[in-house]
């Protein structure tokens, strides 16, 4: 089968397995565990003696960070026990959490000492698992870190603590015509914290780049309990770009804890027109000309017919409902700016004859528009369950990809909208299924890995914001070789030699077993002075 | 440096460094070698340049991506791309004239090895900023590759941007792919002269922080402005603040206008037209107020409310001439000849005042004694010492060049 690594429980190649990577069996054969079907993705296993202590471990918890910080009954830890890929949940050993870099730093430091798993976590939205706490795992979360610590507009930058929600950012610095960039369509609930774990982007981000790009610095706990302070309020390090690193390290290098981000001064004016056409072939080339003419909208956003009908049923935004793809185009400027800019896109899609061409009237039109495209995933939610694929391609390939989705979907005897960020050819096609009938789980899951095989397979990527998380995990050898994973792993054990921080996520198991063991091997300490100062 | 090793593939770059490595050699690594005087000397026996590792393998304006093998020279990256109207946003700086080399000579690699980026760093973003993957054979001769040629890219660690600036101390690179930008129709600069550092700092600032899309700021010393080519210019005697707009021709009318209100408190600006401010802004680009002239050059980044100050600091223990780029948060600074380049009152003051200073101009000497890229505090120190061995345990790519540790 084609996907095979995608669903078999991990088996190890060499003699040697790390006695903490031992498979789990999947989750609906678990005893005394709620049932769920969609559980191919294997975990390792719980340390029997870990969980056996955890009575004594809230204790100590307890002791470090006071018993307010702590959450230790079954109810409470139930919340933290899934992330919006709900399919998988496991129940933490205890939650955590501090109201100080110092106490993170104090748990960490416990944590090490007992090599106990360590689970970072902001408001558990990740998409692909990148939350999910493991049975014998401490789940530090920051969301009660959440101030805003300074804000400079002379110099352009706010530093706040990472629990704050991505919108609160730009909330706190409008009232002065600024903003952060970013802008995930979960931004009211998201932390900055999994923004910066995650690089995650939004749809502004054509113009604006992702998270990494809006970034100066950031306060980080290493899972040694030291405070790492990477940048600042200036512009770019001083050596090794670590914060390059850090961003999109998917919380495996140690807990954020404060950033300073860059804010920027909101243009005059937006706004949005949307473009339908029959068909996604002649959407996609609209968008390529629309670039290719040198001017760079600031979103440029895609739906297929049912994603339309969805967000129209449940926005009334007033979407064209005739039409086979829609594109919701954004530009900036003032009011003439922005005239001239809708103008001369709109001349470029009149030469594709569309079906449907309305340029925003009012303020309240283009929140409705966009309100429409930024609900989309929970309005399909209410209809289906789905599952939200992220990878990005070549826009060249946009026709064809999206062709092969519906074909592949449909051989699965699975529905498809297609919704995406079209700019940058990151794509979201949300695979319909029903979470009660029996393998329609599985089926979503297989048609997702062939998806994103075939993004990679046409020159893109596995994911374009979303992370990899537990869900894509097994798919990076579609993507990478063993050297490039390598590279990858190396730069992990420098920052977490143990590998505590958030366990069974990013790379395949077997990979991790043989960095776990290099590791050991070769402790990743200072360098050595080599031949040339010998020489 | 006898041997120059001139790998004309990825895959003989691979069996250099396995060579290398069997033998415990360490070598320099070289693009054109353009900025080779940059950072400590590296003590290598042998020295291994990605010059015949050149040609652009992809390019598609439509999608805003382009990949080049290393050794590509950028002037040839930047011709490729005007013919088609497009440009790198992040304006690499062009040090040449500085060392004392020709212009135009650096490899697009070493672009991205050193991440120094021009003036519309504020406006744009940093070379690493528009690094989408790379392919390169690091220490233990491993090829490998990060990131890709799409736009958006979180699949896995960001190892790519990861090697950016890191002075080809980690890795070779064998290829980048990268975002470009459409070139701006029109270009307009507004000059304010006679400005002090501190009045100059805060109209850049101010006019940054205006929703005009101020895509260059740069404000001058009277030295400096005197040392300008421009024909419009050069005669000047005083200071010089400069603003840039980019855009289409209408757009830059109208916010021209919107910023000769706003900022009418310090004074009539001079207007340079397209031409003229092309001329202006390749000049900063290339640092030509800076010609290699005995004296030190110092890049000091920090925040631009701060920057005056710091100058000011430095000031009273030297003469020196300060060009501000990025609204006042990068620093360049001429310092008179010294044993030490002025290093121990420099590092004083950005401890002072925050940021960084790399020396970027000194003779072998000096670079010898005194640190070129800003000492690491002990935590950030073990974790580069720990990247460093990741990528290359036994120390063969250009050793000592950024730390003598390293
Ligand atoms: C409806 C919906 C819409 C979405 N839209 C978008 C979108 O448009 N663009 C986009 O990019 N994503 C989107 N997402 C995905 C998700 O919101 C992002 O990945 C987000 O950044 C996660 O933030 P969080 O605070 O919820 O982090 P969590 O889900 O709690 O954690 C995410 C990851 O960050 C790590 N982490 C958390 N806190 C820390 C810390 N302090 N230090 C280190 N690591 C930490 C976690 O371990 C985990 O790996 C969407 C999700 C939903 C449910």
């Amino acid at each position: 089968m084609r996907f095979a690594c995608f669903r078999v429980a991990f088996r190890p190649l060499f003699g040697y397995v790390h006695p903490r990577l031992l498979m789990a069996q999947p989750l609906d054969e678990e005893p005394g565990e709620r049932t769920s079907e969609m559980s191919s993705i294997a975990l390792p296993l719980p340390d029997p003696d870990i969980v056996t202590q955890r009575d004594q471990i809230v204790r100590d918890l307890v002791a470090i960070c006071g018993a307010d910080a702590v959450i230790s009954d079954e109810d409470g830890r139930r919340a933290f026990e899934t992330d919006a890929l709900t399919a998988y949940r496991r129940m933490p050993l205890a939650v955590v959490l501090p109201t100080s870099t110092e106490d993170v730093a104090a748990v960490l430091k416990y944590a090490k000492a007992n090599r106990i798993r360590i689970m970072p976590r902001g408001a558990g939205t990740s998409l692909c698992g990148g939350a999910l706490p493991l049975e014998d795992a401490i789940v530090v979360g920051i969301s009660k870190m959440n101030r805003v610590l300074e804000i400079d507009f002379h110099d352009r930058f706010a530093r706040v603590e990472a629990g704050i929600t991505n919108l609160a950012i730009s909330a706190t610095v409008a009232p002065e015509g600024f903003f952060y960039a970013p802008d995930p369509s979960s931004q009211l609930a998201c932390t900055l914290a999994g923004n910066l774990a995650m690089n995650s982007g939004g749809a502004h981000c054509l113009k604006y780049g992702v998270t990494t790009n809006n970034v100066l610095g950031v306060k980080m706990v290493t899972m040694d309990g030291e405070i790492l302070e990477i940048g600042g309020a200036h512009l770019d390090s001083e050596g090794y770009d670590l914060l390059a690193l850090i961003v999109g390290s998917e919380g495996q290098f140690g807990i954020i804890t404060e950033a300073t981000v860059r804010i920027l001064r909101a243009a005059e004016g937006a706004r949005p027109m949307m473009i339908g056409f029959e068909s996604s072939a002649k959407a996609g080339i609209c968008v390529a000309r629309i670039i290719a003419s040198g001017i760079i909208p600031v979103a440029i956003e895609f739906m297929d017919k049912p994603a339309i009908e969805v967000c129209e049923a449940f926005a009334k935004a007033g979407y064209p409902t005739n039409v086979d793809a829609l594109l919701i185009i954004e530009v900036e400027g003032s009011e003439q700016e922005i005239a001239d800019r809708l103008a001369y896109i709109a001349s470029i899609a009149h030469e594709l004859n569309p079906l449907a061409l309305v340029v925003s009237a009012s303020e309240e039109q283009s929140a409705k528009i966009w309100k429409g495209r930024k609900s989309a995933f929970g309005a399909l939610g209410r209809i289906a369950d789905y599952y939200c694929m992220d990878g990005t391609i070549p826009l060249a390939h946009l026709p064809h990809v999206l062709e092969q989705i519906t074909e592949i979907c449909s051989r699965y005897g699975l529905g498809v909208a297609n919704i995406f960020h079209a700019g940058d050819g990151n794509l979201h096609p949300l695979v319909m299924y029903d979470a009660n009938k029996p393998g329609d789980n599985d089926k979503a899951e297989a048609a997702g890995a062939e998806i994103l095989t075939l993004c990679v397979s046409v020159g893109g990527c596995l994911s374009g914001e979303h992370g990899i998380g537990i869900e894509k995990r097994d798919l990076m050898r579609a993507q990478f070789t063993d050297e490039d994973l390598a590279v990858q792993l190396r730069i992990k054990s420098v920052f977490d030699p143990d590998w505590l921080l958030n366990c069974g996520q990013v790379f395949p198991l077997d990979a991790v077993e043989a960095a776990m063991a290099e590791a050991a091997a070769a402790p990743p300490e200072a360098a050595e002075p080599g031949p040339a100062e010998a020489a | 440096m006898n041997d120059i090793m001139r790998p004309a593939t990825e895959w003989e770059l691979k069996s250099m460094i396995m060579a290398l490595a069997e033998r415990a050699i360490p070598v320099e690594i070289l693009g054109a070698g353009s900025k080779r005087g940059i950072g400590r000397p590296v003590m290598a026996p042998v020295a291994l340049t990605t010059g015949a590792m050149r040609g652009i393998s992809l390019y598609e304006p439509a999608e805003l991506v382009m990949s080049a093998r290393a050794g590509t020279p950028l002037s040839q990256i930047e011709v490729e791309l005007a013919s088609h109207g497009q440009m790198l946003p992040f304006e690499p700086v062009d040090l040449g004239p500085a060392l004392g080399t020709d212009a135009g000579l650096q490899t697009i690699g070493a672009v991205f090895a050193a991440n120094l980026s021009g003036s519309r760093r504020i406006a744009a973003g940093a070379a690493r900023d528009y690094l989408l993957g790379v392919r390169g054979v690091n220490g233990r001769a491993e090829i490998f590759k990060s990131g890709g040629r799409v736009m958006k890219n979180v699949t896995g660690y960001d190892v790519a941007r990861g090697l950016a600036g890191s002075w080809g101390t980690l890795a070779v690179l064998s290829e980048v792919t990268f975002k470009v930008l459409p070139l701006p129709d029109d270009v307009a600069t507004l000059v304010y002269p006679d400005l002090t550092d501190d009045l100059a700092i805060e109209l850049m600032s101010t006019a940054m922080t205006q929703p005009y899309e101020v895509s260059g700021t740069a404000h001058l010393s009277p030295t400096l402005v005197r040392r300008l080519r421009h024909k419009g210019l050069s005669k000047e005697t005083r200071s010089l603040t400069a603003i840039r707009l980019e855009n289409f021709t209408r757009s830059i009318t109208y916010r021209k206008q919107k910023l000769r209100e706003l900022l009418a408190a310090y004074g009539a600006p001079l207007e340079l037209e397209l031409e003229s401010s092309l001329e202006f802004w390749s000049e900063v680009r290339r640092l030509s107020f800076f010609p290699a002239n005995g004296t030190h050059l110092w890049r000091i980044s920090t925040t631009p409310s701060t920057a005056a100050a710091l100058v000011s600091a430095v000031r009273r223990h030297m003469r020196v001439e300060a060009f501000y780029d990025w609204s006042g948060g990068l620093v360049w600074l001429e310092t008179p000849a010294s044993a030490d380049a002025g290093s121990a009152d420099i590092r004083r003051a950005v401890a002072t005042h925050g940021g960084h200073a790399m020396l970027i101009r000194a003779d072998e000497a000096v670079r010898r004694t005194v640190e070129v890229f800003q000492p690491l505090g002990p935590a950030v120190d073990r974790i580069t010492r720990g990247i460093k061995t990741a990528f290359d345990p036994m120390r063969l790519l250009n050793p000592g060049r950024m730390y003598a540790t390293l």
